[in-house]
């Protein structure tokens, strides 16, 4: 079988922050209601990560749990392994009003570390990415300049960003113009 | 800059983060209605300067339809609440009233 890459096959940046694309990273997007407990037992055993609480995610050392909505979660899980954890989170849940969907093929990852990484961020989304406002463990659904992301912020302060696979290269380089050298603000 | 609170995930989104939807608490006239009512329902707004209803969907962040009350002329915001009603809550009323007494929409006031 012919070895998986993902959309930008690692691409790098360095400028006052770091870009860089993570590679292919499982994700299941679960849809449901996120108070049953039939539903966050099935989560917690596909991930290891209990049910986070509304805009925080949950990692743990085999996956984790972004909230998204009041009624969605995204599934992290190894990509080697979305199909069996798949097939078990849908057979849990077959009985409820629940959607599973294996979307890893149809996401980017990103990280963005460094000092500055914040105020990298904060010039292209309508976010308070402050210290005070943003914390590691917090996650938020919104917009990059033109096209939707999610990102969180990791416990060493600094974010990974998801967005459609099919803006990957917009997004890419949204992050390196707004990380050039010679661009800190410094207002954050 | 209009921001406006999700009522469903509780982010204060800025407005470039959301999608107007018009009017709200429109009633559907579709097949079996007259055409005088069927256009209404189509075609006749309110265009009020003060007090507006409106949809707004938070369409970059949880993806909810939400309702919102806002003033045209001065951008203030008095409230936002469930889609899943057909009247502005009694709550979001008595907020306008504080604020704008002897408002009136359409047949609220």
């Amino acid at each position: 079988m012919s070895k998986v890459i993902s959309v930008l096959n690692q691409a790098r940046f360095h400028g006052i922050a770091d870009v860089t694309e993570l590679g292919v990273q499982g994700m299941i997007s679960l849809r449901g209601d996120l108070s049953s407990a039939r539903l966050k037992t099935a989560a917690r055993t596909a991930t290891g990560a209990t049910v986070p609480e509304p805009h925080r995610v949950t990692i743990s050392d085999q996956g984790g749990l972004c909230w998204m909505a009041p009624d969605e979660l995204l599934v992290l899980v190894p990509y080697a392994e979305v199909s069996t954890r798949l097939t078990k989170l849908q057979d849990a849940l077959a009985k409820d009003h629940a959607l599973a969907v294996d979307v890893s093929d149809a996401r980017a990852v990103f990280q963005l570390g460094g000092p500055h990484a914040r105020e990298v961020l904060a010039k292209l989304s309508p976010v308070d990415l402050s210290a005070r406002a943003f914390t590691p463990g917090m996650l938020r659904r919104t917009r990059l300049a033109q096209v939707a992301a999610a990102f969180w912020m990791t416990q060493d302060e600094a974010f990974r960003i998801v967005c459609f696979r099919s803006v990957a290269q917009y997004v890419f380089d949204l992050l390196s113009i707004a990380a050039q050298d010679g661009s800190e603000v410094d207002a954050l | 800059m209009l921001i406006l609170e999700c009522p469903y995930c509780g982010v204060l989104a800025d407005e470039t983060e959301l999608t107007p939807g018009g009017e709200a608490h429109l009633k559907r006239f579709g097949p079996g209605s007259s055409d005088e009512a069927f256009h209404g329902y189509l075609f006749e707004r309110e265009n009020p300067r003060g007090v507006h209803f409106e949809r707004w969907r938070h369409s970059y962040g949880c993806g909810k339809w939400f309702h919102a009350a806002r003033a045209t002329d001065t951008l203030e915001v008095f409230g936002t609440y469930s889609a899943q009603v057909f009247d502005p809550p009694e709550e979001i009323r008595k907020k306008i009233t504080a604020k704008r007494p002897g408002w009136t929409w359409k047949d609220l006031s």
